[in-house]
């Protein structure tokens, strides 16, 4: 048997792995992500001071810092059993629309992105964000840098520094807005939500007006019928701060609606021996392998699995998309992979319009911004990173210390569909043993929609993705070696 | 730095290096938190490889000759084989190592789990966890047979060690993350060819303390209060309000951002210029504050109450820095 390793793949938390299995007759028997590394943070964290679990677990992750920073802050307000005042909440949500506006720019822009806007078939040195700014103009290199900082800033004003955040206390938030800072970022969110239509337009024209790409996104290799999740409001909309947990089925009918503190009656998680990270399933279902359909408990969560999970956007553009992605992508529910870097764009809009709305708030400058905490014990916080759902679940002693600490983050959610998209994108393309550059593209494709915080930033300044892949023959012996890039 | 200039003058590009280990990606955003400047550091530097921007093979830089980088720039502390086999090759090849962030200086947040090791960390991550279900007691192996073939994982070490445990480290950029601010500082010095003497932080000579908005009175407190504790945070220096602020003890350069937004520091910066160990240098500032230098006024209760009250040593004074502390890890059995 032959096997083809792809090693490494540059991701946010250390590296990735591909390895690619072909049968006898040379097609591929199987496939596997390995994500060789692991932190602790579950065992380190016990002991520490509850208080502290917002800027530790922010630690998790550099890119998405703003997330864990909620997540644990929420779940410590429950574990304190104080409800923040709502003007806490407000500023809270108003820092995560900050958040949602750099990340999403940074991967549709930067990261994910440039295989539609410079094109899956463009030399990997052009697709990247310089490829971005020649197809797209320097003026528009210089506005996505802007947008890109703007949502940073708007996170550092609320949040004291945008990596890593420091605001989030139980029952509240340490700092408040005043009216100039408030004026600021009106400015900078009036100008994010132009740029946010703006590259909705740039999607529509470069990608929806072409049909090779069009045909590529629906194609069968990039299709996966998985369950859905996201955090929704009461009316079923996407919320990215809170609200109840909603899976939706392969049509995009209501399987689950569970309350957050009932995510381990619901959600499980298994273990491989040949990766550090797990990988989660629907506990009614079951764990049935790397599989899709109705019968595996495998579901997919960040923008895709979002907008299929929910019923709407709460903001009205964002709707409006939201509607148009429906009727143009065949309806509920969305399985096409590649669906993922439209929907974060559809996002983006939402994040910049909930902004302004929240803005508007008069109630954004009040001064009570703290609520008195009761006594510790246990707490979960759910949020939407811009990865998927994110769980914190605590349990504290008498003296406010973590006695236990339980995470599960976004792209666990995602580990096994992102698993399963490789070993597709790879049948798709390897047929009798013959492997070219083209495997290379679709299956980083097939990954890089979902924005996996390991294989995030393979992008951007200065160069496309650097790759080999080794072909080994039945007795391991190196039978060919392809690059790209080195 | 002649050596340097010789070889990099002759209007030769800089050649930069970016690499992480066991990090959380914060210092790659930092560097692209420097905005446009960074169309400054491509105009006067090539940029080899960056995980954030481009990936690259171990065998690429295995190939390259040594001392092929100027500058390396490496986040993240050391925590499997596989990173302590790239901060090797990464050592040969460069000429100048720059631990870049508090990880790769101290060990950073991910350096807290050296109270523990690697049975313990796998035992409730795969094991003993609420939502883990493990009826086989799976954890994941370093060589693993699987139906097709064999699948391996670099090794988890028992013990996280900052970069310069590892390698031999040329300069020092502390934070969590670095501010842009100092990143450029760093760059134009390299570019500039004004590098401080070998070992040295490039950063403030700063205190936190001497960055902070706040004034300080010299007020003694008697008790120690948490965070959450105190119902509204006042304009005024956070240890005289009883909230625990690692500002006297942490280098600055930061502008005190935290403070900024009415919360403690915690140290990322490191210790103050010409002071060892960060801890040992807050507690005796906490032990000035709480009048237990003046012990001799107090009975042993009254100084163990005071001692009491600091509830997790270890979190609260070595946040980013267990590694590199003199003690510097729990035994284990």
């Amino acid at each position: 048997m032959k096997t083809i390793t792809i090693d490494p793949i540059t991701r946010l938390e250390g590296h990735g792995k591909i390895s690619i299995f072909l049968d006898a007759k040379g097609d591929v028997a199987n496939a596997y992500l390995q994500i060789p590394e692991l932190r602790g943070f579950e065992r380190f964290c016990q002991g520490r001071r509850a208080e502290d679990m917002p800027q530790i677990t922010s630690r998790i992750c550099g890119v998405c810092p703003v997330a864990h920073h909620f997540a644990s802050t929420k779940a410590l307000d429950a574990a304190f059993n104080v409800d923040p005042p709502s003007a806490a909440k407000k500023l809270r949500e108003l820092m995560y629309c900050g958040y949602y506006i750099y990340d999403h720019i940074l991967h549709f822009y930067y990261l994910g992105g440039p295989d539609f806007v410079v094109g899956p078939d463009a030399p990997p040195a052009k697709r990247n964000v310089l490829g971005v700014i020649e197809k797209a103009g320097v003026e528009i290199g210089k506005e996505v840098i802007k947008h890109r900082a703007y949502g940073q800033k708007i996170t550092a004003i609320l949040g004291g520094k945008a990596t890593h955040p420091v605001c989030g206390l139980p029952g509240g938030v340490s700092k408040g807005l005043n009216k100039d800072e408030v004026k600021e970022i009106e400015k900078m969110g009036k100008s994010c939500v132009e740029f946010a239509k703006f590259s909705l337009k740039l999607f529509d024209d470069i990608v929806l007006k072409n049909k090779d790409y069009v045909d590529l996104i629906l194609s069968d290799p990039y299709t996966l019928k998985t369950y859905n999740m996201g955090l929704v409001d009461e009316n079923n909309k996407v919320n990215f701060y809170d609200g109840k947990i909603r899976v939706t089925d392969q049509k995009g009918k209501e399987h689950l609606k569970f309350d957050v503190n009932d995510y381990y009656k619901n959600i499980a998680e298994h273990v491989e021996e040949w990766s550090y990270i797990k990988f989660t399933y629907l506990k009614d279902i079951g764990w049935k392998g790397f599989k899709d359909g109705k019968d595996s408990g495998i579901y997919r969560v960040g923008p895709l699995g979002r907008l299929n999970a929910a019923e709407g956007m709460a903001t009205p553009l964002a709707d409006m998309e939201y509607k148009r992605f429906f009727e143009t992508l065949g309806g509920k529910a969305v399985n096409s992979t590649l669906a993922f870097h439209w929907a974060r764009l559809i996002e983006l809009l939402y994040a910049t319009e909930r902004a302004m709305e929240l803005l508007k708030d008069p109630e954004i400058t009040s001064t009570k911004i703290r609520n008195p905490v009761g006594e510790p014990g246990e707490g979960i916080g759910v949020t939407e990173a811009a990865r998927g759902t994110l769980i914190h679940h605590y349990k504290l002693d008498k003296n406010g210390l973590i006695e236990k600490a339980n995470l599960i983050v976004a792209t666990t959610n995602n580990a096994g569909a992102i698993n399963m998209s490789v070993r597709d994108a790879a049948q798709g393309v390897i047929k009798k043993g013959k492997v070219n550059d083209g495997l290379l593209n679709m299956v980083e494709m097939a990954f890089r929609a979902y924005d996996p915080c390991f294989a995030c930033a393979t992008h951007t300044l200065p160069g496309g993705m650097p790759l080999e892949v080794n072909i080994y023959d039945e007795n391991k012996k190196l039978h060919k070696t392809i690059r790209r890039n080195l | 730095m002649n050596k340097e200039k010789k070889e990099t003058g002759n209007n030769k590009k800089l050649q930069l290096a970016f690499y992480w280990a066991a990090s959380c990606g914060g210092c790659e955003i930092a560097v692209l938190d420097i905005d446009e400047k960074i169309l400054d550091v491509v105009a006067i530097a090539d940029i080899l490889f960056w995980p954030v921007a481009m990936d690259f093979k171990y065998k690429d830089v295995e190939a390259m000759k040594d001392d092929t980088i100027d500058v390396c720039f490496f986040n993240g502390s050391i925590r499997t084989e596989e990173q302590e086999h790239i901060a090797h090759l990464l050592r040969k090849k460069s000429k100048i190592l720059v631990a870049f962030g508090a990880c790769a200086v101290s060990g950073g947040i991910p350096g807290l789990a050296n109270i523990s090791n690697r049975e313990e960390i796998f035992n409730v991550s795969y094991l003993d966890n609420p939502s883990t279900v493990n009826p086989r007691k799976t954890v994941p192996k370093n060589s693993v047979k699987v139906k097709e073939g064999t699948l391996t994982l670099p090794e988890f070490y028992d013990t996280v060690k900052t970069l310069d445990q590892t390698v031999d480290v040329d300069y020092y950029l502390p934070g969590c993350p670095p501010t842009p601010d100092q990143i450029m500082t760093a760059v134009g010095a390299i570019a500039e060819n004004k590098l401080p003497p070998k070992g040295s932080v490039i950063g403030s000579m700063k205190s936190v303390c001497d960055e902070c908005r706040f004034e300080k009175s010299e007020k003694k407190i008697k008790e120690i209060k948490r965070v959450y504790e105190v119902d509204k945070i006042e304009d005024k220096c956070l240890l005289e309000q009883g909230i625990i602020c690692l500002g006297p003890a942490t280098r600055g350069g930061c502008d005190a951002r935290c403070l900024d937004a009415n919360m403690p520091c915690t140290g990322c910066g490191g210790p103050t210029p010409n002071s060892l160990d960060q801890g040992a240098k807050m507690i005796s500032a906490l032990a000035s504050i709480l009048g237990i230098e003046d012990e001799e006024k107090m009975s042993d209760e009254e100084v163990q109450k005071l001692i009491d009250q600091i509830v997790d040593p270890v979190g609260t004074f070595y946040k980013y820095g267990l590694p590199s502390a003199l003690i510097n890890r729990r035994v284990m059995k």
